[in-house]
């Protein structure tokens, strides 16, 4: 645990040596202070949050992967994965720490965004339950994206690469659901499909929370998606040896 | 296997696909021992490394470092090897001191013992004006040398250096060499090259690698002694109260039993100067001398043409392999 703990501080010193992660983090204030101010912070309207952490699950799923992109690109173009990799630590210890540095990142980037809060006490009267489902709804979906854009990064060496890939299988993977429930005609058999494509999206999962709901089915969502994806990305790694 | 042996190898291969990197490779490092590993470029050297470290593994064949096996027991052979890959990649954000602090920290120094373990290095290294430096704005030269004492951080048995000196220019190389030279006897080194010079006088062994196999494996002196056999004899002799032409010596010296070929040129002051080749094993310089004292010609000189090191290189990577794999 020693290892992951020194490991992962090195992995946050580094966002914060680099500029492409304080560009990723203004572009999410600007964006989802724009929103904020447009959906939200309105006379007449409820002191709540809802609309501002609806559109952050959008927003997110272009801002993580830049964040996540060099994570391990970048150590397998420079080569410092050789000697991150014949260290003696494991390839899940490496992975956990890249994961927890990225996140802890993410959180950051978050942190700010508690202004949104002190705001809405400041012009209005609001109701503090939902905030803080949102926020731990926010935690957990920022989780879920790093972990995937990590895998992305550990699939090239290009940083552009990781990115897009990031996107792409974020986009899949949040908004899949309600399209097919568009799209695919109404049959028995497929409406069996149709619920289980609709579970495994995150928009059905993620919701509830900015609602005020904290369902222990949405949280394991997450959590088991997340491991899901740090085991994909060891599997990548330790795939070197096979390859 | 051998007593005291830090790095076995046995009948190592690597495939990459289609494509054969190292075929069944065998060789032992013993404690102590400053090898040379030395290839052309291509011959399977980073590989056999990159295997011995861990970070590939094999196809086949098996690898033991400090007694432990690089596949099955990776953690505990990594623990005792420092390594500085080709290249030597560093993180450009970090500092001098942080990188290896951090280094020290993942190799297991206890955290009281780092900033130790750090300046030792760093004094060792010659790093010391670069401490704060930004890891990115280090020359070349600094780079290796931060790989360098990287590798030495955790103090570890065993060291392993991909082209330590590539790309330093020769005060560089110079300093480099004794440094690695004054890390004999505590540590065991393994260092690839493709340069000779360098490898010849930091390194006491040699493994020779061609085309993904080793061709030979065994220490300077006995590599050179074993190529001795087929060194050529060179004899310079005078015939003027003889008569005797060119023509003649080089028949009469042609008889004399082990000479397989003679060349004979003038030597200027109607000296003529003879190549002896030997056959295989054999040393004909007595033969020689009583031929010339039968002729009744006059004998300036007899010596052995020494091959040196690169000689020595060429021959065993183009295949004349007798002395190579006798050794091997």
């Amino acid at each position: 645990m020693g290892k992951v703990l020194l490991l992962t501080r090195r992995e946050v010193s580094a966002y914060f040596m680099s500029p492409i992660a304080y560009v990723a983090m203004a572009l999410f204030l600007v964006i989802s202070g724009v929103f904020f101010a447009l959906a939200d912070f309105r006379p007449g309207a409820p002191a709540a949050m809802r609309s501002i952490f609806d559109i952050m699950m959008l927003i997110l799923i272009f801002i993580i992967p830049i964040v996540t992109m060099r994570s391990l690109s970048e150590e397998q173009r420079s080569g410092t994965i050789e000697t991150l990799l014949t260290a003696p630590v494991t390839d899940f210890q490496v992975v956990l720490a890249k994961f927890l540095g990225s996140w802890i990142f993410y959180l950051a980037m978050l942190a700010p965004t508690l202004v949104y809060v002190v705001l809405l006490a400041a012009f209005g009267n609001p109701e503090y339950g939902p905030v803080a489902s949102g926020y731990v709804g926010l935690v957990l979906l920022g989780a879920l994206y790093v972990s995937v854009g990590l895998l992305a990064s550990s699939l090239t060496r290009n940083q552009v690469i990781a990115a897009v890939t990031g996107f792409v299988i974020l986009i899949v993977l949040a908004m899949l659901g309600p399209w097919i429930a568009t799209v695919v005609p109404s049959r028995v058999w497929i409406i069996g499909v149709r619920t289980l494509v609709q579970q495994a999206t995150v928009r059905t999962h993620y919701l509830d929370f900015s609602q005020g709901v904290v369902d222990l089915v949405h949280v394991i969502y997450f959590v088991a998606l997340t491991a899901y994806a740090l085991f994909l990305t060891v599997k990548v790694l330790e795939s070197r040896r096979w390859r | 296997m051998a007593v005291g042996a830090m790095i076995e190898v046995e009948n190592l291969t690597k495939w990459y696909g289609n494509t054969l990197a190292l075929e069944e490779a065998t060789f032992t490092v013993e404690e102590g021992q400053v090898v040379g590993f030395l290839g052309p470029n291509g011959a399977g050297k980073s590989t056999t490394l990159r295997i011995l470290t861990g970070f590939l593994p094999a196809t086949s064949g098996e690898a033991r470092v400090n007694g432990h096996d690089v596949l099955l027991e990776s953690l505990a052979v990594r623990s005792s090897i420092g390594y500085m890959p080709e290249n030597v990649p560093l993180y450009p954000e970090m500092r001098v001191e942080e990188y290896l602090r951090f280094r020290a920290g993942l190799k297991d120094v206890p955290s009281a013992k780092r900033r130790a373990a750090v300046d030792r290095v760093v004094e060792r290294c010659w790093l010391k004006e670069m401490r704060r430096r930004l890891i990115g704005q280090l020359s070349k030269g600094f780079r290796q040398r931060l790989g360098l004492a990287e590798a030495l951080v955790a103090d570890p048995p065993v060291l392993i250096l991909d082209e330590p000196t590539l790309g330093l220019d020769p005060t560089q190389i110079e300093e480099t060499r004794k440094l690695i030279r004054s890390l004999a006897h505590k540590h065991t080194v393994l260092l690839s090259s493709h340069i000779l010079p360098q490898v010849e006088k930091a390194c006491s062994h040699l493994v020779i690698i061609a085309d993904g196999q080793i061709k030979a494996a065994d220490s300077l002196d006995e590599l050179k002694r074993r190529l001795a056999h087929r060194q050529q004899v060179v004899v310079e002799l005078r015939t003027a109260d003889t008569g005797d032409g060119p023509a003649e010596v080089g028949r009469a010296l042609g008889q004399v039993a082990g000479a397989a070929d003679v060349r004979v040129e003038e030597g200027g002051g109607g000296w003529l100067r003879a190549t002896v080749t030997p056959a295989a094993d054999a040393d004909p310089r007595e033969g020689l001398c009583a031929a010339v004292g039968r002729r009744g010609w006059q004998l300036r000189e007899v010596h052995r043409l020494a091959p040196s090191i690169e000689e020595l290189y060429a021959r065993i990577v183009a295949g004349e392999a007798d002395a190579g794999k006798a050794a091997a």
